[in-house]
């Protein structure tokens, strides 16, 4: 199977260690992955602050760039979200046909990457080897958005060696939001303290999800607060094994 | 109207401070936010229980929301229909296009009554048009009857949840607002000494004062009833004992038909309150000789309503029961409780509603008060997609924004300007990385993370660090591995 990587504007800045794990998962996993060059962001910065006209413009962009590609992998739930909810209204409202009808083709195969590897792969045990305490963060997109369900977990409970830590008020946001976090910094910081708070009593080595946006949040108070826990994005622990422990910070 | 009193809440969205100055005194009070983390833990509890028996719940979602949805499609037949059945069943429909209007009928209606004093059921809407101030102005006192609204009344407070006003306030302030006010020495804090000591005070009211207002839950076009759903029965209360009812409703309260309650009833309870079914449901129709008011008065207000209803995305608002599952649920609430939404209507429905409401001249900044988790959408009883909601009010203030001479002077809104033209060309994307590198080394730490950043960066810093940019991008990364394979 072949697939584009979208490896998305801040992973692709902030944390490309990602972005390698996702090419070693799925190389291992027989896919031929390419990457195009021109890529930069979704637009749901802008769409979520709302700069419809600039999310409009970035929209298209990704749109023709990616309209021949026959997968499209992107490790980051709420850039896919931004493409299944935000881009038909922006379309609708702002592009042309012949934008919509690219788009429309395009969008069912677009794929978070735990939904690729579930989905489209029929693999949850990845034969990954991870001996930590991990809790595991459902991001807000990736739960009401996309509906992911169950999808990270089936593949975290394959992962040898990998106990699985529940958390409290599983379900709760972050506090991240994109600039929700720098508008309502002090709300946000709140919402984070609170969201710590339950990670912490989980007692796990590792807090992981499909974003590495939440992860930045959480992270980063972790950091501050000399938690002893740490973050890493589902790739990365999927894409470690026996052989070849997960890659961490740069 | 109302003018700001020391130590009162602002609830009124055109003096009201943005929401997240109104945020940091609250975000500051420990006993506040505990309080709300209780009481919404509490309802939370009891909701998922309730819904989780009902197997048809999604069905049920669905049928609410339908029916709110067609209501308002055809809102003008309903509302006509609904005047044409309340007046022959003895009633008088008053309408009433703005707050001002709306104040001015039932303070007109009072003096009529030759009203000294009027009860009141709890409604939200006669807060909204802030009834209250206008009546004592009159020379009228207005006492409040639900529980949460005496606490409030006497404790010179304001509402901070659509359906537990009072949520913000536990039962030791309870305690010391009834000794305070009622003169009452040696008042214990349990709940049913403190319910004993509100029924007293409450009783002579309910005996000698003639004159009565209402809010409305639903309005059933088919029959012209007007039906109110409470938990305590003071409301039941003032609907037998007084001579004159006046009722205040906002125009989006309209149901078709009387079998529509059904449905409505089902899930505003479960929603509000985690009950099967409301304590207390009472529907009356116009006026009947000899048994309750004899005088009734329905003041339908638009206030807003109509201009949301003009706007397809946005209308799905005024589909809204008032249940407050969307504030219970929410981590901004949570976190806040309402009086930092400066208005009565708080959480994620207010921070639609209200900008709305306001025709978006004011409470600008709270359709950005919401991390866009869609907790809200999920348990909301009528479907009503607030998320979506928020994101078409952020672009409408950004528009507004656009249009301002001193838009440069947002940090903000330049950042996300240039950005954009970051994002729109490939080679400048790499540039900005490479210079973000260079630019954040200065502050990055010699543990390779960010402690602090300046300006608008020192709002991420104030309770995060940031890991440094690494030396690699992601697409470095790439090309030098593609470059080794050749």
């Amino acid at each position: 199977m072949r697939a584009s990587l979208f490896i998305t504007c801040y992973n692709d800045t902030l944390y490309p260690e990602t972005g390698r794990a996702v090419v070693r998962l799925l190389e291992r996993l027989g896919v031929e992955l390419e990457f195009r060059a021109a890529q930069t962001c979704c637009g749901q910065m802008h769409a979520n602050t709302g700069f419809r006209a600039e999310a409009f413009s970035q929209a298209k962009r990704l749109v023709r760039l990616y309209s021949d590609a026959e997968a499209v992998v992107i490790p980051s739930s709420s850039c896919v979200c931004m493409m299944r909810d935000q881009y038909p209204g922006l379309f609708e409202e702002l592009g042309n046909e012949s934008l919509r009808r690219d788009f429309a083709a395009l969008l069912p195969r677009v794929y978070e990457l735990t939904e690729f590897l579930i989905d489209q792969l029929k693999v949850e045990d990845v034969g990954a080897y991870f001996p930590h305490r991990v809790a595991y963060h459902p991001s807000c997109h990736a739960l009401r958005g996309l509906h992911i369900g169950d999808r990270p977990v089936r593949l975290l409970k394959k992962v040898r060696g990998l106990e699985l830590a529940p958390i409290e008020n599983v379900d709760r946001c972050c506090g991240f939001g994109g600039t929700f976090s720098v508008k309502n910094f002090e709300v946000s910081s709140a919402m984070l303290g609170a969201k710590v708070h339950d990670l912490l009593s989980t007692k796990a080595d590792y807090c992981t999800a499909v974003d590495n946006s939440c992860l930045m949040h959480i992270g980063g108070a972790l950091h501050r607060q000399y938690a002893g826990m740490r973050t890493i994005h589902i790739a990365q622990i999927l894409a470690a094994t026996e052989g070849a422990a997960a890659e961490e910070a740069a | 109207m109302s003018q700001a009193v020391a130590g009162h809440p602002i609830l009124d969205p055109v003096l009201a401070p943005t929401f997240p100055k109104a945020a940091l005194p609250i975000l500051r009070n420990a006993q506040l936010r505990k309080n709300v983390t209780h009481a919404t833990d509490v309802i939370q509890a009891k909701r998922a229980k309730l819904v989780a028996e009902k197997t048809d719940w999604q069905e049920l979602r669905s049928a609410a929301a339908e029916i709110r949805a067609h209501a308002l499609e055809n809102l003008g037949e309903y509302l006509e229909q609904f005047e044409a059945r309340c007046t022959a069943a003895g009633g008088t429909v008053h309408w009433a296009s703005d707050a001002a209007e709306a104040r001015q009928i039932i303070v007109d209606l009072l003096r009529e009554e030759k009203a000294s004093e009027v009860i009141k059921i709890k409604t939200m809407t006669s807060a909204e048009i802030q009834l209250n101030p206008a009546i004592e102005a009159a020379g009228i006192h207005a006492y409040e009857t639900d529980l949460a609204e005496i606490i409030l009344q006497l404790g010179e407070d304001e509402p901070s949840h659509i359906v537990v006003p009072a949520l913000h306030v536990n039962r030791s302030q309870v305690r010391e607002i009834f000794a305070r006010r009622m003169g009452i020495k040696d008042l214990s804090d349990d709940p049913q000494v403190l319910t004993g000591a509100a029924r007293n005070y409450l009783r002579q009211k309910f005996l000698k004062v003639p004159t009565a207002i209402s809010g409305a839950n639903f309005l059933v076009a088919e029959t012209g009833a007007v039906a109110v759903v409470e938990s305590e029965g003071n409301g039941r209360m003032c609907l037998t004992l007084p001579r004159t009812m006046i009722t205040l409703a906002g125009i989006d309260k309209v149901i078709p038909r009387f079998k529509d309650l059904e449905v409505m009833l089902q899930v505003l309870a479960r929603s509000a309150t985690g009950e099967r079914m409301n304590p207390y449901t009472s529907l009356w129709t116009g006026v009947t000789p000899g048994d309750g008011p004899q005088r009734f008065h329905v003041v339908l207000l638009d206030n807003g309503r109509t201009s949301i209803l003009a706007k397809p995305k946005e209308r799905q608002t005024l589909r809204c029961i008032r249940c407050a599952a969307c504030l219970n649920t929410c981590p901004v609430y949570r976190q806040t409780g309402g009086h930092a939404y400066g208005s009565v209507y708080a959480g994620p429905i207010g921070a639609i509603l209200t900008p709305q409401l306001m025709h978006l001249e004011h409470a600008q900044t709270l359709p950005f008060a919401s991390s866009l988790c869609a907790a809200c959408y999920e348990v909301c009883p009528v479907k009503i997609n607030i998320p979506e909601v928020l994101l078409e009010l952020r672009a409408q203030v950004v528009d507004q924004e656009r249009k301002q001479a001193d838009r440069f002077l947002d940090l903000m809104y330049w950042g996300l300007r240039i950005a954009n033209q970051i994002f729109v060309s490939a080679w400048r994307f790499r540039t900005a990385q490479w210079a973000g590198r260079i630019g954040l080394r200065f502050f990055t730490g010699k543990d390779g993370w960010i402690h602090w950043m300046p300006s608008l960066g020192a709002r991420w810093t104030v309770s995060r660090d940031l890991r440094g940019l690494p030396s690699q991008t992601f697409r470095q990364w790439w090309a030098a591995r593609a470059k080794e394979a050749k």
